[in-house]
């Protein structure tokens, strides 16, 4: 199995591998069963000839056997015995040492034990008992394969053995008479033949996977320079292009794919001009405002502190002027934040803070006191440290803080901290009104107010900053409520804010526990 | 702490925005302050020679020369206390101002009351030490507020007087940048220890041989500054 490891890594990882692979294992079944059929068609034709000219020899061999026997025994009277080994003799001596055949004569047939004469000391298997059988037993030239063995050699050589009966004219004893041709010429070709098949075959189908490595390169290699430049795309260098040559496909392909880079890059560009011009925008907006702002703002405090001079409807007036100038403030300061947010120019000062601390510091807020709420402390009693903007998360608490005290009508607000080994989460818990439906969920949009007609001040942004402020983080701010039992907001922190794209959905899931989820 | 109550503390006012430069004036002089005001940034070291002021207030946005190149050239000639008023609160924009010089910053929209509250700070000098302090080759001598290195003097504002003062009277002590926002500035900045880094940054290059590797305040890292006991 380690050993297999590596390559099937390989197998996953390279397409040549794959290619080349396939190729060799398709085209090895291809030629060796093209193979295999030339083989066979090769080898029943010689086989086939070598048969019939035996058939027509041996036919010719009983012919001469059937005179000799009947002429014998019309010119002297010999012994059986004696004309049969004649006979044989002068078959097998007729065409000297070079006699492709060799002879087998049975008989007189009928008797247990039938006496045998053969041409050379041929092995008794050598004869196939079906035909010996048939040719006992009936008259005619009958023929078949065999293996050849001849006493005293252990290797058997395939051939062909006819055999028929012959009849002895005076007594009419039959005797069932065997040639036995070698087929080991024609076994030496098929030999051969298979020889050069097996090594031609070898070399077509290492060629064949050897052509495969050279055309699936020949395609791959722009493919591999294709990802090598889309990894480093995706790394953020947009400058990289692909190398254009002829017209064919991996030609459309590179410029494609330089097209889409240009495109990307473009786009970024354009984005990027956007951004820095929102920026701009807002850096002089923010300007040009606050100047104004600040001398208007300086002249009703002047007013205001003037006020007891005053009678009653203009005191009242400098009193309106300065508020809603508080709120006007408030106001710029969170549409130029939003803003900040949105064009990604939002930066985070980092520190170690620790959210038990900010939740100790937010129990003491004055805004409670005055609405007379008792704040209930739970798991403030070791440190939850996090590394954050200590600003912003002090921002998102005491605007939860202020919400509930505001707009929950509760008399109670729990605090509670709870911690893993990654994440810190704050949770803010009321036992007032509570959101229902889809408040849940639109509490974080701009300008959103649980009741449009009690709007106390405030500017409806303060939930989606805390949220935009939550993400930056890497964190996130969730609200769960049910309609007149009470709402929660859950402040989720990584210990270790993430690097680089901070915007992953929904960010992490409380760790504290929600009660009205 | 010690007031010179003696005269009108004399404000400054550089910004181009006449509305707001004249409300500066009223607020300033209701508190009873004497101000000046210089609409650009061109006339400001004519005006500056010439009257003579305890504080500036300087908005970094002016025509003319800008606020940056302003706060420079008065650096060039006088420690007199230099507060950015800016629009920007983007923090690159008021490290730079600090870079330029500048002591302390307040971004519009201000109220009144922290408006003058910062101002009183750099008026006044919180006392860190009461008597003659000798540190190693470094001298402070509260009564004239100098400072010699190797018997040479050096060149400290006020405020960096008061920070050098602060950590060498209670050497080894580590003091966090909270701590010193309060001791030194004088009121509270929550959180804004940007103002702490720019000014030691500064003050380092002038008392240490080698500012980035610094022999007389050590860095303790995640907590604050620290002055080392020389020997």
């Amino acid at each position: 199995m380690r050993v297999l490891r590596p390559v099937a890594l390989v197998w996953r990882r390279s397409i040549q591998a794959r290619v080349v692979a396939s190729t060799i294992v398709l085209s090895t079944l291809v030629i060796g069963a093209t193979g295999w059929a030339l083989l066979s068609d090769v080898a029943d034709g010689l086989a086939d000839s070598r048969r019939e000219a035996a058939i027509a020899e041996a036919k010719s061999g009983f012919r001469f056997a059937q005179d000799q026997l009947d002429a014998s025994l019309a010119s002297e009277p010999a012994t059986q015995a004696q004309a049969l080994t004649q006979m044989v003799d002068s078959l097998t001596g007729s065409r000297g040492g070079q006699r492709g055949y060799e002879l087998v004569l049975e008989g007189p047939l009928g008797g247990e034990d039938v006496p045998v004469r053969s041409s050379a000391a041929i092995a008794p298997g050598s004869l196939p008992s079906d035909l010996r059988k048939t040719v006992s037993t009936r008259t005619g030239t009958y023929w078949s394969f065999s293996g050849l063995s001849v006493l005293g050699r252990s290797d058997s050589e395939p051939g062909v053995v006819v055999g028929s009966q012959i009849r002895s004219p005076r007594t009419g004893d039959a005797y069932a008479m065997f040639y036995l041709f070698s087929l080991h010429d024609q076994q030496d070709t098929l030999d051969l033949v298979r020889r050069a098949l097996l090594l031609g075959g070898l070399a077509m189908v290492l060629m064949v996977g050897g052509v495969a490595w050279l055309v699936s390169r020949q395609v791959l290699n722009p493919v591999r320079l294709a990802r090598r430049i889309a990894e480093r795309y995706a790394a953020g260098s947009l400058e990289q292009r692909m190398l254009v040559s002829g017209e064919d496909d991996i030609a459309r392909l590179s410029i494609s794919f330089n097209q889409m880079a240009a495109s990307l890059q473009s786009q970024i560009r354009r984005l990027e001009n956007l951004s820095r011009l929102q920026q701009r925008f807002v850096s002089d907006v923010s300007h040009e405002l606050r100047t104004p702002l600040t001398t208007v703002q300086m002249a009703s405090s002047v007013l205001y502190d003037q006020r007891e001079r005053f009678d009653a409807q203009t005191a009242r007036s400098a009193e309106l002027l300065k508020r809603e100038l508080d709120r006007f403030e408030e106001l710029l300061s969170n549409l130029l934040d939003l803003s900040r947010f949105d064009a990604g120019a939002a930066q985070l000062e980092l520190d170690a803070v620790d959210l038990s601390e900010i939740a100790k510091q937010a129990a003491q807020e004055s805004i409670l006191g005055r609405h007379g709420i008792e704040v209930r402390l739970i798991g403030v009693d070791q440190p939850a440290v996090v590394e954050a903007d200590i600003r912003r998360i002090d921002r998102i608490v005491r605007n939860l803080l202020t919400n509930a005290a505001k707009y929950s009508g509760s008399p109670v607000v729990e605090i509670e901290v709870a911690q893993d080994d990654e994440l810190v989460s704050l949770a803010v818990r009321d036992f007032g009104v509570g959101l229902s439906g889809d408040e849940n969920l639109r509490v974080f949009d701009r300008f959103w107010r649980a009741d449009p007609a009690r709007t106390q001040g405030g500017t409806g942004l303060g939930l989606a900053i805390s949220r935009e402020d939550a993400a930056l983080h890497g964190g996130s701010l969730l609200a769960w409520g049910r309609k007149g039992e009470g709402s929660e907001f859950v402040l989720t922190l990584p210990k270790i804010v993430p690097i680089g794209d901070e915007d992953t959905g929904r960010g992490p899931t409380p760790v504290v526990r929600t009660v009205y989820a | 702490m010690s007031y010179r109550r003696s005269k009108r503390d004399r404000v400054l006012v550089v910004d181009d925005d006449a509305s707001l430069a004249e409300m500066l004036s009223i607020v300033l002089d209701g508190e009873g302050l004497t101000t000046e005001v210089v609409r650009s940034g061109d006339k400001v070291m004519e005006a500056f020679a010439s009257f003579k002021p305890d504080v500036v207030l300087l908005d970094l946005m002016l025509p003319g020369l800008d606020g940056m190149s302003v706060c420079r050239r008065i650096r060039a000639t006088s420690a007199v206390p230099i507060i950015m008023l800016t629009a920007k609160s983007d923090t690159p924009d008021v490290v730079r101002g600090l870079e330029a010089g500048a002591d302390d910053y307040i971004t519009k929209p201000f109220k009144n009351t922290e408006l003058v509250a910062r101002i009183r700070a750099r008026l006044r000098r919180t006392d860190q030490i009461a008597e003659k302090l000798e540190f190693g080759d470094i001298v402070l001598d509260p009564a004239g507020h100098t400072v010699t290195r190797k018997g040479e003097p050096l060149d400290l504002t006020p405020l960096e007087f008061d920070l050098l003062a602060c950590l060498l009277g209670s050497p080894q002590q580590v003091f966090t940048r909270e701590v010193l926002l309060q001791k030194v500035w004088g009121y509270h900045h929550p959180g804004d220890t940007k103002l702490v880094n720019v000014h030691m940054t500064r003050l380092r290059s002038k008392i240490e041989d080698d500012a980035d590797d610094p022999q007389v305040i050590r860095t303790v890292r995640g907590v604050g500054y620290q002055a080392i006991a020389p020997g």
